[in-house]
This record gives structure tokens, sequence and C-alpha cells, in this order.
């Protein structure tokens, strides 16, 4: 069980008002709020042992290393890695998925396929196509249903032994939408092929464990997590990240270094050159501490009884049109009402200290699918209360009054 | 015909009746519904200006010295913008377009329209107004 009303008080942005409104934060699925605990682990570490790290003997950079180290340990306990050193900290979900597109580059040649599936982000398209205007490889995708399901019986028929590698979100961000990936990874390897998931809306709500999924890559930010912002994680099989050659060049990813040649560090230094993020990374670790305090299964539960009373709420609206019907999704809502515009809705919401997102959601082939301009996305948190969403009713109630 | 400086301080003077924000954008949704619409000749892909949030399309013609504006958006509160930027505008020398400012938007409480976070399309159409008011002002010397 959850006790909302004491976990809000953890986080203190959440006593603001907006527009002289009590603010009413529902786009979680762009960036969840950060509770006290891990802002007080940023300023701890500027407070008291800011520091370089692997680099110094003296006792600052050896306690921040120790913090940085402890943090790789805490993420690969969450995520149920093998070894530490397949935990690679990133500046976000995108930067690991260049990390892989980039190393991929040498890894393919022309005629190879790439499989993605209809329901992906921008930042899990572009890296790819511009993969195959290098490389000469063939990008296919994986099509969805009206319900905003993956047709799985079309996977089976674009697998060949042609694919090389298959990217697909755990959860997709514009329609919530939990994608069956260990039924995808198992199809995958059958034909030789890798894995690559974007956890990033996944991660918040659901704890993948990586071994049993038996994923080749994972990928996700901490800022979806209740950490900081530019800071994120690539999982990586030890075989399969030991394959990709080095993304960039620079301090902390070399062995020996002289004019003739460089030789690399192994893992996860070959992925990490230059001075990392490394308040951030130790704060990656407080924001796991603090969501697994509450227990990831209570977040679920909690967040599917605000999901269950959102879409039944929203669903008396009438001209109210929810997109994405999965029988498994996140708590997020997408909707129209009418042919009222996203924006519109948005804008008024706005004004009633109400912060949701509009618009394509950075998921353009999927507004493309569904013929429409956008959608108002709602994404609840565990922090969220059944009477933020009543108020996000009755204010879309009034917005609705004032657009018509 | 008033100058664009006189049109905004009409603009500023009626805005300023109003006492909440509802109101304030009651009547800029008003403005946008009765928006004269763009010509759908001009309603293409070559007047487009894709914001992420919302489409607008506009389109100049040159009447005499002055510079006839007409547009339209897909969503109403971009479309009540547009009309009170129209109406500043609308029917003025390129000269005057080129000098105005768009300070009176800030003044009738809808600065945030006009941030380029936003990107409902209204910062690259007050560009592509001065960009007509520049192109039609080589053509009128």
């Amino acid at each position: 069980m959850i006790d909302v009303k004491k976990i809000r008080k953890d986080f203190p942005i959440l006593e603001r008002q907006v527009n002289g409104y009590p603010l009413v934060y529902f786009d979680n699925a762009a960036t969840s709020q950060t509770p006290v605990q891990v802002i007080d682990t940023i300023v701890d570490y500027y407070k008291n042992y800011n520091a370089n790290i692997h680099r110094g003997v003296h006792s600052l950079s050896q306690e921040a290393t120790d913090a940085y180290e402890a943090a790789r340990q805490k993420i690969q306990s969450h995520f149920n890695a093998a070894h530490p050193y397949e935990i690679i900290f990133t500046s976000g979900t995108t930067h690991s998925i260049n990390i892989i597109a980039s190393g991929y580059s040498e890894l393919l040649k022309a005629g190879d396929e790439l499989l993605v599936s209809a329901l992906e982000h921008h930042s899990n398209i572009v890296p790819w196509q511009m993969l195959c205007e290098r490389t000469g490889a063939i990008l296919k995708v994986i099509p969805m249903d009206e319900q905003g399901v993956l047709i799985l019986d079309e996977l089976d028929k674009l697998l060949s032994d042609k694919t090389k590698l298959v990217f697909v979100n755990h959860v997709s961000n514009a329609l919530g939408t939990v994608n069956p990936i260990a039924e995808i990874i198992e199809k995958v390897h059958a034909v030789g092929a890798e894995v690559l998931v974007d956890g990033a809306q996944a991660s918040p709500h659901i704890q993948a464990d990586v071994q049993s999924l038996n994923v080749d890559y994972y990928v996700t930010s901490a800022h979806k997590l209740c950490g900081p912002t530019g800071v994120g994680m690539l999982f990586g099989k030890q075989v399969a990240l030991e394959k990709l050659p080095p993304y960039q060049g620079g301090g902390e990813m070399i062995a020996e270094v002289t004019f003739e040649k460089t030789t690399y560090a192994g893992l996860p230094h070959k992925f990490e050159a230059g001075t990392p993020n490394i308040s951030g990374v130790i704060a990656f670790g407080a924001a796991l501490d603090y969501m697994n305090s509450i227990g990831m299964e209570n977040i679920a539960a909690y967040e599917e009884e605000l999901l269950v009373h959102g879409t039944k709420e929203l669903m008396k609206i009438p001209g109210l049109k929810i997109y994405g019907e999965a029988a498994h999704k996140t708590a997020v809502i997408s909707f129209n009402v009418g042919a009222i515009h996203p924006y519109d809705i948005g804008s008024i919401l706005d004004k009633m200290g109400i912060a949701v997102r509009t618009g394509h959601h950075c998921a353009q082939p999927i507004m493309d699918f569904y013929k429409i301009p956008g959608t108002v996305r709602a994404s609840f948190s565990f922090y969220n209360t059944f009477e933020e969403i009543d108020l996000m009713v009755v204010a879309l109630k009034k917005a609705i009054t004032m657009l018509q | 015909m008033e100058t664009i400086k006189a049109v905004q301080n009409d603009i500023i003077e009626e805005f300023s009746m109003f006492d909440d924000w509802m109101q304030r954008y009651e009547y800029m949704i008003e403005l946008g519904k009765s928006l004269p619409l763009i010509a759908s000749k001009f309603k293409s892909d070559d007047y487009i200006i894709k914001g992420c949030q919302s489409k607008v399309w506009v389109h100049a013609d040159l009447q005499g010295t002055k510079l006839i504006f007409t547009a339209d958006s897909d969503a109403i509160i971009t479309k009540g913008i547009i009309a009170i930027l129209i109406r500043a505008y609308s029917n003025q020398h390129p000269d005057e377009i080129l000098n105005a400012n768009n300070d009176f938007i800030d003044k009738i409480g809808l600065k945030e329209h006009l941030s380029p976070t936003r990107a409902n399309g209204l910062v690259s159409m007050i560009k592509q107004m001065k960009m007509y008011a520049l192109a039609f002002k080589t053509q009128l010397n």
C-alpha cells in the first residue's frame, strides 16, 4: 500500500502554485519530479566530496569514486544485470541508443536489415535511419493495430537471416502500450539477431530483469525515475558490448596511449570517455533507492488504480476518444475531444495549473497512423492522487465549454 | 488609416476591460472563430509553417502600397492570436511592418503563446510576415 500524503511531502515542487492554482503535474512520462532524498544527494556531493573519479589518490577522489561505483552496483542490482561493468553510464536514453547505432555502423553491411516497431519515439527512429544511410542496411517497420498493439504475426514475416538488430520500446511514450518484449526477444534470437529495448517509459513502472528477459541491450534515463536529467543507462550483455567499438575518444576510455597506438580500456570505461556526470550518477542510485523503498510493485499497483479511475472519469466526457487501448498499458492516457485541437486544451488546462503534454509526443508516425495532429496526454505517477484526476476532469470540462 | 502602434494600443485597451484570464481567452477564441479564412489555394504546403504543436498558414498580397495578410491555423487559440496579429499588421505599408514590435502581446497577457518553446508556429509566422514585408518593400522601391 502507498501512503500518498506522506510521499507527497518528499516532493517540494508539488507544493507550488501555477497561474494561481495548485500544480497538478500530469506530465510524468516526459519527466518525473524529484524527491528531497535525491536533491539532497546532489547537494551533499557538491558540499562534501566533489572530486574527479578514477584518477586521484586523494581521499575526496576516492570517496567520489566509491559513491559512483556504488551507484553502478545499485543499478546493476535493480535491473539484475550479471555484472556491474554491463552498466554503462550515459547522458540519457538517446545517448545510449546512439552508442549502439554508432557501434553497429561498423558491424553492418549493405542489405542487412534492421527492424523498428511502429510505436517508436523519434529518438529510436532517427539514429537508425542515419545508420542505414551510412551502411546501406534496410530499415523495416513492425506494424501496429488500431488499439496501438504490435502485430507479432507481421514480425514473424519480417524476421530472416538478414535481420541483424530489432529495436522496440518496452512501453510506448505516446500511448502507454506495454509491448510483449520477452516474446519478441525470443523470436528475434531464433534468427540470430540482437534486440535493443528502450526502457525509458517502462522503468518508472516496471522493473525489468535483463537476465530473465535475455535482452541484449536495455536503455533508460534517470529523469524518468525520480532522478536528475542528463544521466542515463546503457545495459548491454558483456558479449554484445565487447564487440561494439568505442564511441568517443578521450580520457578514462584508454588503457595505454602512445603516439603510435592506443589500446582501449575494458568495460565499462571503454564507453565512458571523459569526466562523467558524477553527481547525477550518484543521484540516479539514490533515486532507485527511493523508488525501491516504496516498492516497485506497490507503485505499479497504485498507478494502475489511477489509470482505471482516470480512464473511467474521462470516458464520461462526450466526444472524448482515448488513443492506445491495449489490455496491458502503463498509467498514460492519450486523448482528444471531438475536433478540438490538443494545443487549445493544453493551453487552457495550463491556465488552471494542470500540466499535461500536448502534440505529437515526438512520435509523428503514430499520429499519422491515426490521422490526428496530436493528442493530449495525461501521465500519472505514484505521487499523484485521485483528487488531482478529478480536478483535471473539471478543468477539462470547462475548457471544452470554452472551446466548443 | 491608423498606424500599427495605434491599433496595438486599441487592442491593449480592449483587453484591459477583462478581469481574468478566462475572459481574455474567451474573447480570443471568439476572435479565432471570426478570423476571415485564408483562400483555400493558399492553405497548402507552400504556405505552411509547421510548429510542433499547431500548424499555421500565412499569405500576403500587395494592394497599392499596403500589405494584406490572410492566415489560418488548425488550433483555435493560435487562430485567435493570428487574428490579433493580422488586425495590427494587415493593411499597412511594408516599412511600418518591418519597424513594428510585438510588445503589445505581452501587455495583453498572451506572452506565453509567443514563446519559441511553445512551438505553435506563431514566432515563425511573425518572422514570415516580416519577410513578406521585406520582399514587397523591395518590389515597391
